[in-house]
C-alpha cells in the first residue's frame, strides 16, 4: 500500500510536468504579442513598443528557454494578467473562487443525500414502478443540458414567479457586505453572513444559490444515482446477504444493515471525485445564472481570447483533479481493504 | 464465461468465423427490440434523421446554395412569438426558429458522428497499441493519457477552442477540433482495460500457440470481444459530443452567427432572462430540440448497456 503511495507520489511531479506542457503548447500557439499578457499588465499599439516587449521578455527565443520562463513564473505563483478581470490571474482565482467553492459545497450536498437515497430505494425496489420512476428521473437528467436546464428555471421562478434572481447578492446586501463593518471571513456569502451575525445577508446568498445549486444538482443526481443503484444490486446479490437472511435477520436489517454500508463504497469515491467535477464544471452554471465564479471568469476570458487567464484557471483545475484522484484511490482502499492497489 | 469456454473449444476455422457472429449478435438485439427504452430511443432517432434528410423539403432555404445561414424576418432586436409562416416564432435578431431548429439538426448529427467516430478511432489504436503490447509502450501511452485526463473536459476544450479561434475563422471546426483533442483519452483507457483482461485469457493462448500473428489476434479475437462494450460507450457520446459542442456554441465559441446551430440559438435567449416568461419560445423549441436529441442517444445507450450486462437483469 504505501509502496503504492510512494509511486503515485513519485509520478505525480511527472503529471504536472506533462501538464505543464500541454498548457504551454497551447500557449506557443499563441503569437507573441498575444503571449505577451503573461509578463505585462498592458499591450500598447505602438509597433515599436510591442516589439520592445517582445525583445525583453524573449517572446522569439527557442522554445525550451520560455518554458523555463514560464514555469519558473508559475512556481512563483504567477500566472500573468488577466485581461478580463483587470488583475493578475493569481489574485483574480483568489477572488473567485470562495464563490465557486460555496455554489459547488451547496450543491454537492443534495446531489448525495438525495442522489444515494433515490439509489438505494430503485435497488430495493427492482423493476418496479419506483425503480422505472427513478430510471426516467436519472436519464432525463444527466441528457438535459445545463444550460437548458437552467434557462428553463430562470423563465419560471425569476422571470415569472419573481422568487429567485440570478446573481450573487441582491444590491442592498452587497452595500452591506462592502461597508466597513463587515468582515469578510471566507468570500462565502453564507459563511461570512452567519459569521457576521447577519442572517438576512445568509438567507439572500441562500436565496441566489438555490436556482444554480439545483440546476447543477440535477444533472449530477442521475449519476450518484446510477452508482448507488447498481452498487446496490450488486451487493443484494451476494451469498453474504443470503446468509444474512437465511439465518432469520429482517429484511430492514438485511437492507440497511448489511447490504447499504458495502453498497456506499462506490457512492463515496465517486463523491469525491464529483465535488472536483462540481468546482471545475461551473462553467456553463455560473454563465446562465451570471453567477460571479471562477467559471464564469473562465467563460468570459474565453469569449475575450484571453487564453492567459483560461490557461492560468485551467492548470489549477488540472492540478486539482491530479492530486483529488490521488487522494480518491487511497481513501478507495482504506473503505474497500480487498482491493489492492500494486 | 459460457460463451468464454465455449470459444476455447472452438478451432480458429472457418466454420468458427461464420458462426461466431449469427450466435453473439441475436440475444442482445432481441433484449432490445423488446426494450421499451430502446424503442423509445430509437423511434426519437429515427425521427431526427427524418427531419435531417428531408431539411430542404420542410425548411426550403431562401439560398439554395447557403442552407445552413438562418433567414431573417427583419433586423428588430426584440423576438417575436411564433405566427403564420414562423411556426416557432423569431429569436433575437429575427432569425427564424423553426429553420434553426430543422437545419440545426444536421449539424447535430455532423457533430456527433464526426467527433464521436474521429475519439473512437484514433482512442480504440491507440489503446489496442497499449493494452496488447505493453511494457514501456503501456507506460509512455498511459501517461500521456493521463495528463490529458487531467484537464476537466468542458474547461480544456474551451480552452483550445479559445486558441484556436484566433487562427482558424470556423468555428464549427475548431470546437470540433477541440472536443475530438480532449475526447480520445477515454476510450483509450476503456479499450486497454478489455484487452488486458482478455489479453491472457486461454483462448488467446491458444491461438498464440499454434502461431496465429498478433495483428490477426487483436483483430479476430480481442477486439471483437470489447466491441459491444465500446458500441455502448459510443452511442452514448454522440449525445455528449453534440452536448458539449452546444455548450461552446452557447458560451459565444462554436458556430459563426446565424448559422443553423441549437447551441447557437439558445445562446440569444441569455439577454433575454428578465423577460423569458414573456419571451418562452426562444428556450423551449431549441432547448427541446437539443434535450430530445441528446435523450434519444442516451435511451439507446442505456438499453444497450442492461442488454449486455447480465448483472443488471437478475431479480431481487
Amino acid at each position: 500500500m504505501s509502496k503504492y503511495i510512494i509511486r503515485r507520489l513519485l509520478i505525480l511531479p511527472l503529471v504536472m510536468f506533462g501538464l505543464s506542457v500541454l498548457i504551454f503548447g497551447m500557449l506557443m500557439m499563441l503569437d507573441p504579442v498575444e503571449r505577451a499578457a503573461l509578463y505585462v499588465t498592458n499591450i500598447p499599439k505602438n509597433p515599436d513598443a510591442i516589439q520592445a516587449i517582445i525583445d525583453k521578455y524573449g517572446l522569439n527565443q527557442p522554445i525550451y528557454i520560455q518554458y523555463g520562463r514560464w514555469l519558473g513564473n508559475i512556481l512563483h505563483g504567477n500566472l500573468g494578467w488577466s485581461k478580463t478581470a483587470q488583475m493578475p490571474v493569481t489574485q483574480a482565482i483568489e477572488t473567485y473562487f470562495p464563490a465557486t467553492l460555496e455554489l459547488a459545497l451547496w450543491s454537492f450536498t443534495p446531489i448525495m443525500v438525495v442522489g444515494t437515497w433515490l439509489g438505494i430505494e430503485a435497488a430495493i425496489h427492482h423493476d418496479t414502478f419506483i425503480d422505472q420512476a427513478a430510471r426516467v428521473f436519472s436519464i432525463i437528467g444527466y441528457s438535459f443540458p445545463t444550460f437548458v436546464f437552467g434557462l428553463l428555471v430562470l423563465m419560471i421562478f425569476y422571470a415569472d414567479l419573481q422568487w429567485f434572481p440570478p446573481g450573487r447578492l441582491s444590491v442592498w446586501a452587497n452595500q452591506a457586505i462592502t461597508s466597513p463593518g463587515f468582515h469578510t471571513y471566507t468570500g462565502m456569502y453564507t459563511v461570512d453572513g452567519l459569521l457576521n451575525g447577519r442572517p438576512d445577508i445568509f438567507l439572500d446568498a441562500l436565496r441566489h444559490l438555490f436556482l444554480p445549486a439545483l440546476t447543477l444538482a440535477y444533472v449530477d443526481w442521475a449519476l450518484i444515482l446510477r452508482v448507488a443503484r447498481s452498487s446496490m444490486l450488486e451487493m443484494l446479490n451476494q451469498d453474504y446477504i443470503r446468509t444474512a437472511r437465511a439465518k432469520g435477520l429482517s429484511n430492514q436489517q438485511v437492507i440497511y444493515g448489511h447490504a447499504r454500508p458495502n453498497a456506499m463504497i462506490p457512492v463515496v469515491t465517486i463523491g469525491g471525485l464529483l465535488m472536483v467535477g462540481l468546482l471545475n464544471g461551473v462553467v456553463i452554471t455560473e454563465t446562465v445564472f451570471n453567477y460571479h465564479g471562477m467559471g464564469l471568469l473562465a467563460a468570459n476570458s474565453a469569449l475575450n481570447f484571453d487564453a492567459v487567464s483560461v490557461l492560468g484557471i485551467a492548470l489549477l483545475a488540472g492540478a486539482v483533479l491530479v492530486i483529488a484522484n490521488l487522494v480518491v484511490d487511497i481513501l478507495y482502499h482504506y473503505l474497500d481493504p480487498r482491493i489492492t492497489l500494486e | 464465461m459460457v460463451t468464454e469456454s465455449k470459444r476455447l473449444i472452438r478451432p480458429d476455422t472457418a466454420t468458427a468465423q461464420t458462426l461466431a457472429p449469427r450466435s453473439r449478435v441475436p440475444a442482445w438485439l432481441i433484449a432490445l427490440l423488446k426494450n421499451p427504452v430502446s424503442i423509445t430511443g430509437t423511434a426519437l432517432v429515427v425521427a431526427f434523421v427524418v427531419v435531417a434528410v428531408f431539411a430542404p423539403l420542410i425548411a426550403p432555404p431562401p439560398i439554395p446554395s447557403e442552407p445552413y445561414q438562418i433567414p431573417r424576418q427583419g433586423f428588430l432586436s426584440e423576438p417575436q412569438p411564433p405566427a403564420q409562416g414562423e411556426p416557432m416564432g423569431t429569436t433575437q435578431g429575427q432569425y427564424d426558429i423553426f429553420y434553426g431548429v430543422v437545419w440545426g439538426t444536421r449539424t447535430a448529427f455532423k457533430i456527433g458522428l464526426i467527433v464521436t467516430s474521429l475519439t473512437f478511432l484514433i482512442g480504440g489504436m491507440v489503446g489496442a497499441v497499449s493494452g496488447y503490447i505493453g511494457g514501456w509502450a503501456d507506460e509512455i501511452i498511459q501517461r500521456i493519457v493521463e495528463i490529458f485526463l487531467a484537464f476537466p473536459f468542458l474547461l480544456a476544450a474551451l480552452t483550445l477552442a479559445t486558441i484556436l479561434g484566433a487562427k482558424i475563422q470556423n468555428g464549427l471546426i475548431t470546437g470540433m477540433i477541440a472536443l475530438v483533442v480532449f475526447g480520445w483519452p477515454g476510450y483509450t483507457r476503456l479499450i486497454r482495460g478489455d484487452i488486458l483482461a482478455v489479453k491472457n485469457m486461454d483462448y488467446v493462448m491458444a491461438a498464440r500457440v499454434v502461431g496465429v500473428p498478433n495483428w490477426r489476434i487483436l483483430f479476430r479475437h480481442i477486439i471483437p470481444n470489447s466491441f459491444y462494450s465500446l458500441l455502448v460507450v459510443a452511442s452514448l457520446d454522440v449525445g455528449t459530443n453534440v452536448l458539449t459542442f452546444a455548450a461552446l456554441s452557447f458560451l459565444g465559441l462554436g458556430t459563426s452567427e446565424g448559422y443553423a446551430d441549437w447551441g447557437q440559438l439558445l445562446s440569444y435567449a441569455r439577454n433575454w432572462i428578465p423577460t423569458l416568461n414573456t419571451h418562452w419560445w426562444i428556450v423551449v423549441f431549441p432547448g427541446l430540440a437539443l434535450l430530445l436529441f441528446v435523450l434519444a442517444f442516451n435511451l439507446i445507450g442505456d438499453a444497450f448497456r442492461d442488454a449486455l450486462d447480465p448483472r443488471m437483469s437478475t431479480r431481487v
